[in-house]
């Protein structure tokens, strides 16, 4: 038994599966779902502890149900998104998986280690990237194109939407293509509003597509309309990995799970191909082998590249699939930059249900595709507020702004609730030679896993498509009658707003796919050059970083790697 | 039935009979604000005994009550900071954060201090003018520059006031004197209600 044993002794499980998939988020769920009802045994790896909703999710609690109000110990998250009422999603920071940032650079990295990985926070965007995104070089002559092209994706697109249920309408705008819609909400509010003066200013403002049901679907109800979607949905009616796409790859019998099992990293037989994957066992410590065919990366797009730098072989000195140098390199992340602004005409709305999905109902696609910009490629903008749950925190700028005491303050507050709305550019960053991540030559975390360091700058490009956000607000917050608040400007670390490396939370291309090996990674299905029963399906795969948010394409891909992956199983490719 | 139950037992047990013939983990909508509403009611039932602070001392306490009081008092449209709990939030934060209890209990202090400096009494046995002159010193920033010895006593009444606005906002009180309307299940989002014009 286990106590017996020396803990450097290294057990390897009895069984070779067909797949082993490493990470259990918006690409690691769905391939577990696309090869487990492809008939093939599948072991999915995930880091981090399984999703109980009856215990994690908080739904309809009201901050005075907790003694806290929702801030945690000694007011912990008043100024944090990290609050009680969220289920379990990720954090910025790990104790004892630290990361680096090099010296002159800033980059955040957010870690979901949980079943169900970063969908368990994802805002459920669901933009699909247009043709004129796979082919960029094409275009503008920068970046490298796609060596697929939307035609490839576009059934994908048609899958998943159809499969995870996607509210939109349908638009014809070339830089946002229609998908397979479950019909939206009603505009909010605060949404006719900006819709009105979008449309004074010609700028596009659109029913948003998010992964939320707004008719049942696949046997998970309609959304309630609660706004929750941040703390775990009780009728799984949002989209989350855990909820959605992994009860279906449990019901085939084939989806061997096991939670708390960090990858160390991938071991190589002799003829070159991924034997095995060496984990911790996160609750006994103890280091583990398991075998497949075949490996899928899905572990996030810098925990993929971490994993592949990390898996040096006599056959692979530079990392797993890296005999190219491009693993690491290319890191995007995407250009966002905010502006709030006070709107009086909300002051005379009635009392009234206000919440809707828990996201936005409609947003500003990209609208200036069609005529030459000061920067290339563009942003999309989501946008929120209004008469929201009130929370710890939210009164502090009226405090500071008004001061005072007593019935005035009150009926101040009183007056400005439900009068804001926040605009946030979601924008394209074309990769650069100063971003990028590597191995630190001297950290490791508590398990011994060398960590990574980051690089990170912004080009001109990305900074002139912040300022062109901060003007769009602007004039959107002006042309409704309302006062904007803060606007930024070009001086300090954030010129016109402009988040930090990592802070919007759609890093990709640290292991792009490419036509030619020399110049990336992968193959058009995700497979590696170098090694052919290895894919990153995740979104380190991307070769660009449009404005769409990745989360859509990165199921997209998944599901067209694992079709081809079936197909080669069928013809005898996945080996003995 | 049980005090001890909570919602998340609730939930669990809900949860065990998940929809038949769906392999999601679901549970039936009805059934869980069922739960929900059980609870509240359970909660509710249980809160009716005098609070003792865990941080601040009995004089602190009511010195820290009066302030809120002044902050966010009752009238005639709702009840005030004090009826909505932010005293007793303010105190169970402050007993867990050392920056808070510099900042709140050193801040009392102060106005204690300056109050029998300029009045020769502490804060509470104040007249009602008094304490009104020396809250409208500290409620603004602006009378830091005319007398830079209130410094202090302006950043904790601007702490005070935001976490008193907090405890306020968030109760069962404050959030219905906002007029917030949600937290539900409804089936079909109903829109914006027609805005009058000025």
């Amino acid at each position: 038994m286990g106590e017996f044993l020396v803990t450097i002794q290294v057990k390897r499980t009895p069984k070779t599966y067909d797949v082993c998939i490493i990470g259990s988020g918006a690409s690691g769920g769905t391939a577990a779902k696309v090869l487990t009802e492809g008939g093939l045994s599948v072991a999915l790896l995930e880091a981090g502890p399984p999703v109980v909703p009856e215990r994690d999710y908080k739904e309809h609690v009201w901050p005075y149900d907790l003694p806290h109000r929702g801030v945690g110990v000694g007011g912990r998250a008043r100024h944090d998104l990290d609050n009680e009422f969220l289920a379990p999603n990720g954090a910025w920071e790990i104790e004892g998986e630290p990361y680096v940032s090099a010296p002159g650079s800033k980059f955040r990295w957010f870690r979901s280690r949980i079943v169900g990985g970063r969908t368990n926070h994802w805002g459920r965007i669901a933009l699909r990237m247009a043709p004129v995104d796979f082919k960029v070089r094409s275009h503008d002559g920068m970046g490298d194109d796609w060596p697929i092209s939307y035609d490839d994706v576009a059934p994908y697109y048609d899958k998943v939407e159809s499969y995870i249920g996607v509210f939109g309408s349908k638009e014809n705008i070339p830089s946002a293509p229609d998908g397979i819609f479950l019909p939206p909400p009603k505009p909010r509010c605060t949404e006719t509003i900006v819709k009105k003066a979008c449309d004074k200013l010609s700028i596009l403002c659109i029913p948003s597509r998010l992964a939320i049901l707004t008719t049942p679907l696949n046997g998970r109800a309609a959304c309630h309309y609660c706004a929750q979607c941040g703390r775990g949905c009780i009728t799984a009616s949002n989209f989350s990995s855990s909820q959605v796409m992994i009860p279906p790859a449990e019901k085939t019998g084939r989806l061997t799970m096991i939670t708390g099992a960090m990858a160390r990293e991938l071991v190589v037989g002799k003829d070159g191909k991924v034997a095995a994957v060496s984990y911790i066992d996160k609750t006994t410590k103890e280091e583990r082998r398991l075998h497949a065919r075949a490996f899928i990366l899905a572990a996030s797009t810098c925990e993929s590249a971490r994993l592949l730098l990390n898996s040096k072989s006599t056959l692979f000195p530079e990392g797993l699939a890296n005999s190219s140098g491009v693993v690491g390199r290319n890191l995007m992340d995407t250009v966002g930059s905010n502006l709030g602004g006070y709107f009086p005409q909300l002051e005379r709305v009635p009392a009234h249900n206000h919440d809707g999905v828990g996201g936005m109902h409609m947003y500003l696609p990209w609208w200036k595709f069609d005529r030459k910009n000061d920067f290339l490629r563009g942003y999309h903008t989501e946008f929120g507020g209004g008469r929201g749950m009130p929370g710890v925190g939210d009164y502090d700028r009226l405090c500071d702004e008004f001061e005072g005491y007593g019935t005035s303050l009150k009926r101040e507050c009183k007056k400005r609730y439900g009068c804001y709305i926040g605009f946030a550019g979601r924008g394209e960053m074309i990769p650069n030679e100063n971003c990028y991540c590597e191995i630190d030559p001297n950290v490791v975390d508590q398990w011994g896993i060398p960590v990574l360091r980051f690089h990170w700058k912004w080009s001109d490009n990305e900074i002139k498509m912040a300022k062109d956000m901060q003007e769009t607000y602007r004039a959107i917050v002006e042309e409704a009658g309302g006062t904007y608040l803060a606007s930024k400007g070009p001086d300090g670390p954030h010129p016109y707003g402009i988040a930090d490396g990592g802070v919007i939370i759609h890093e990709v291309g640290t292991v792009r796919m490419g036509e030619r090996p020399a110049t990336s990674a992968l193959n058009g299905y995700c497979q590696a050059h170098d090694v052919k029963n290895l894919f990153v399906t995740d979104g380190a795969c991307f070769v660009t970083n449009a404005d769409k948010n990745p989360t859509l394409t990165i199921m997209a891909l998944t599901w067209r790697a694992c079709d081809y992956l079936l197909d080669e199983a069928k013809k005898g490719n996945l080996g003995a | 039935m049980s005090m001890a139950i909570s919602r998340r037992d609730i939930l669990k047990s809900l949860m065990m009979s998940a929809v038949s013939g769906s392999v999601l983990r679901v549970i039936p909508l009805k059934a869980a604000e069922y739960a929900h509403r059980i609870v509240k009611a359970e909660k509710a039932a249980a809160e009716t005994h005098a609070y003792t602070p865990k941080f601040f001392s009995a004089h602190a306490y009511k010195t820290l009550q009066s302030l809120c009081n002044s902050i966010i008092p009752a009238d005639d449209e709702a009840k005030g900071a004090v009826e909505a709990g932010a005293p007793e939030f303010i105190d169970l934060l402050t007993s867990e954060n050392k920056d808070y209890q510099l900042t709140l209990g050193g801040g009392l202090m102060w106005l204690d201090n300056t109050c029998i400096d300029r009045y020769e009494k502490p804060y509470l046995d104040c007249t009602a003018d008094q304490q009104k002159e020396i809250l409208d010193l500290i409620a603004y920033r602006k009378n830091a520059k005319k007398d830079p010895s209130l410094g202090q006593g302006i950043e904790f009444f601007s702490f005070l006031r935001k976490l008193t606005a907090d405890g306020f906002f968030t109760s069962e009180i404050g959030i219905d004197y906002l007029g917030y309307i949600g937290n539900t299940y409804v089936q079909e989002f109903p829109g914006c209600p027609p805005v009058p014009e000025s």
